[in-house]
């Protein structure tokens, strides 16, 4: 379970305020208009953005914690493998903060890596292979992070819409094997409503608490009619 | 959104500064506390004030004023060996000085080149002694990055708007006006800048084509004070108003200059549409070959007379190389120690300011950091013991600055794209460094330990204070050379000086870009 209290973030004339809670397995997406604050909320969560509140994740207050020690994992919208390092040094940083391994970690790296179905390839860097691919290699290495909590902003956003859901796919799938809860920021409501049991929306300054993605797109408020347009 | 704290710089930034404060910091107080009450400023101080002054105009003015006509025609004309030409022009700022020197000494020297041409037509010859070969040299060195840098800004300039222009069928003049003069009034005056500050500490010019009442530069004269009449309420005036003077060029440098560009001329090769046929293109070609003549001619004419001496070099020579090396490999080690978490300072410091410290490596002068320590060590210990140390530690804090303008965007992008990731994965201080900055920055540092390397090993400062008669490095055992009037065998001994500097700024270079791939 994920409990934000009384959360405000408040950079120059921009504030977000948040009160909600997000029970644990769920899958939640964030929608709002572009500047209302999904980036910054969930880099408030993942601990990269200063915020007044309290967060805390089964029981754990975490709003004072480092990143690393939140339980939560984070993909963002790029930049999230190392280009200098092999995609199994990139898998292996999410199981231990060093290059070496153990021959059992190395096993475990292996296997999440064959999971993502990029079996043999671990001695590739990114620049070698294709942009699904990197994704998967990010989204192997947030398996083996075994965080409870995973945050996506926008990491497929470059990726073709095919290839977009398909990654989406994969994200409900391995979400769903490791129990972990889900808070991915999108702009389109079919991404939302093909994985997301929840919908967080964001408006005037406000996270609304997650509500039943399929009855909250379909009869929408006024200002989220606005934005999701007649379409 | 903002980045993440990585913990990298917090310590060993703060230490690092330390570590350029306190050896330049002693220095002064030394040299102050030991001069001061009967500080003294002659008419002879004056005069090396108005020659340091001077020649540093002469030389930024006239670098700029001749490098636009070159950059202008290389950046709109394409021919083979372009690219190879603006790669060599980066070439004289690894050049060590002294072997600049000879060069033109052997072109526009008493029986250099110019002369015998001269003398052909029965007219007067030239001296490149005085106020006009300080200058001449400083061009020689100037002109090529002046070049550079208003080439850089040409570039800037995207090729739509040359189309544009093109189109509309403007003029050359009307191009001139529209596109370029804009430019050129933002890149002059930090590029002269620039060059008028580098050219106020000059020492080694100075000392081989200046000297005597009207051609002394303030360096030169705290050398002077200071090896020849130990007149130390002398050396630290002296000092004083060569910081006051350095400190001041160096601000305003750092407040106009552009970026250094790291290769100019790779950019995107499009052509340039509008470039005028007819006689402009032969015009172009003449002034392109004048300064690539310019450069060129004076190494070659180096060669020329160095090859035959290499096989019977002086084995003092050697010894000197030998110390050299040892030199430049210890002030390269120091430069990145200093320079490393310096730059990891200000590459994630919310403000500036700390990168300011780092010039002070520029701005204070070497001879004034020597003096000062001659000072300190004196009442102990033989300076000439440490003639090693501190020469290399003088050169690691005049690199400092370069290195710093390489080394923080680097750091600084690093951070910005993967601080977050890396804080995520726990990676911080130590293992940040390890795993994640100096990989990424490798090529970087590979070039500011290049760059140190060779203006360490060619350096000719600190070490004319220090060294005993038996002691030398390549650069002054050259200078001793070309004393004792053995031109052979210092043109030998600066082309096995130019082979080292090119040659390990090269393996630096190359051992950074070896990374990936």
């Amino acid at each position: 379970m994920l409990h934000v209290d009384n959360l405000t973030l408040t950079q120059g004339n921009f504030t977000l305020s948040a009160d909600w809670r997000v029970p644990e397995g769920r899958r939640v997406a964030v929608i709002g208009p572009s500047g209302a604050g999904k980036s910054t909320l969930l880099g408030a969560l993942a601990g990269f953005v200063p915020m007044a509140g309290r967060l805390s994740l089964d029981g754990q207050p975490i709003h004072d914690s480092r990143p690393e020690a939140r339980g939560i994992a984070m993909l963002f919208q790029d930049s999230n493998l190392f280009p200098h390092l092999t995609l199994r040094q990139n898998v292996g940083l999410g199981l231990r903060a060093r290059l070496r391994l153990t021959a059992e970690e190395h096993a475990q790296v292996d296997a999440a890596l064959a999971r993502v179905g990029l079996d043999g390839l671990g001695d590739r860097r990114p620049g070698a292979v294709s942009g699904g691919q990197q994704s998967r290699v990010a989204l192997a290495r947030v398996l083996v992070q075994r965080k409870k909590l995973l945050l996506l902003d926008e990491p497929f956003a470059a990726l073709g819409p095919a290839l977009r859901v398909e990654m989406l796919d994969l994200v409900a799938r391995l979400t769903e094997e490791t129990g972990a809860t889900l808070l991915m920021v999108t702009h389109d409501p079919k991404d939302a409503l093909r994985i997301a049991q929840d919908v967080i929306w964001l408006d005037a300054g406000v996270a609304h608490a997650p509500q039943a993605a399929g009855p909250l797109l379909s009869d929408p408020p006024p200002s989220l009619k606005a934005y999701l347009g007649s379409g | 959104m903002q980045g993440a704290d990585i913990g990298i710089g917090r310590l060993g930034g703060p230490l690092a500064a330390l570590a350029v404060l306190i050896p330049i910091g002693a220095a002064f107080a030394a040299v102050l506390w030991r001069g001061a009450g009967a500080l003294s400023f002659g008419p002879a101080d004056t005069a090396a004030l108005r020659f340091t002054v001077t020649q540093a105009a002469a030389s930024a003015a006239i670098s700029v004023l001749l490098a636009v006509p070159v950059a202008r025609a290389l950046a709109r004309r394409r021919f083979f060996g372009r690219g190879l030409l603006v790669s060599l022009m980066g070439a004289p700022f690894i050049l060590p000085v002294i072997v600049a020197v000879l060069g033109l000494i052997a072109v526009f020297g008493r029986g250099g080149w110019v002369n015998a041409g001269l003398a052909l037509f029965g007219l007067p010859p030239v001296s490149i002694y005085g106020f006009w070969g300080v200058v001449l040299a400083h061009v020689f060195f100037n002109l090529p990055l002046a070049t550079r840098l208003v080439l850089h800004a040409w570039e800037s300039i995207p090729p739509a708007q040359y189309r544009l222009v093109a189109q509309l069928g403007l003029r050359s003049w009307a191009t001139f006006a529209v596109l370029e003069w804009p430019l050129l009034r933002r890149t002059l005056p930090g590029a002269a800048a620039l060059i008028f500050a580098v050219c106020l500490t000059s020492f080694a010019v100075a000392l081989t084509l200046g000297g005597g009442p009207r051609a002394t530069t303030l360096e030169l004269a705290i050398y002077e004070a200071f090896r020849f009449e130990f007149d130390l309420p002398r050396a630290a005036a002296l000092s004083l108003v060569q910081l006051a003077l350095a400190l001041g060029a160096a601000a305003l440098a750092l407040w106009l200059a552009p970026d250094l560009p790291r290769s100019g001329g790779a950019a995107r090769d499009l052509g340039r549409p509008d470039a005028p046929a007819g006689w402009r293109r032969w015009a172009d070609g003449v002034i392109i070959a004048l300064g690539a003549a310019f450069l060129l001619v004076p190494l070659a004419a180096l060669v020329g007379r160095g090859l035959g001496a290499l096989t019977d070099l002086p084995t003092s020579v050697w010894s000197a190389a030998l110390t050299s090396v040892q030199i430049a490999a210890l002030s390269t080690v120091m430069m990145l120690a200093l320079a490393l978490p310096f730059a990891a300072l200000i590459a994630s410091a919310r403000s500036g300011g700390a990168e300011a410290l780092g010039l002070l490596g520029l701005a204070a002068s070497p001879l004034t950091i020597g003096t000062g320590w001659f000072l300190i060590l004196h009442p102990w210990t033989d300076p000439a013991a440490w003639t090693l140390a501190v020469t290399a530690l003088v050169n690691a804090l005049m690199a400092l600055p370069f290195a710093l303008r390489t080394l923080v965007p680097a750091l600084r992008a690093g951070l910005a794209d993967y601080g977050r990731l890396a804080a995520q994965l726990g990676l911080r201080g130590v293992r940040y460094w390890r795993i994640i900055a100096l990989p990424l920055a490798r090529p970087q540092i590979g070039f500011a330990a290049g760059l140190c390397v060779a203006l360490s090993i060619g350096d000719l400062g600190v070490v004319a204070l220090f060294a005993a008669p038996d002691q030398a490095t390549l650069p002054l055992q050259m200078a001793r050379l070309m004393g004792a009037y053995r031109m052979e065998a210092a043109a030998g001994a600066a082309l096995v000086l130019m082979a080292l500097a090119f040659g390990l700024f090269w393996i630096c270079d190359r051992w950074g870009r070896a990374a990936r791939r």
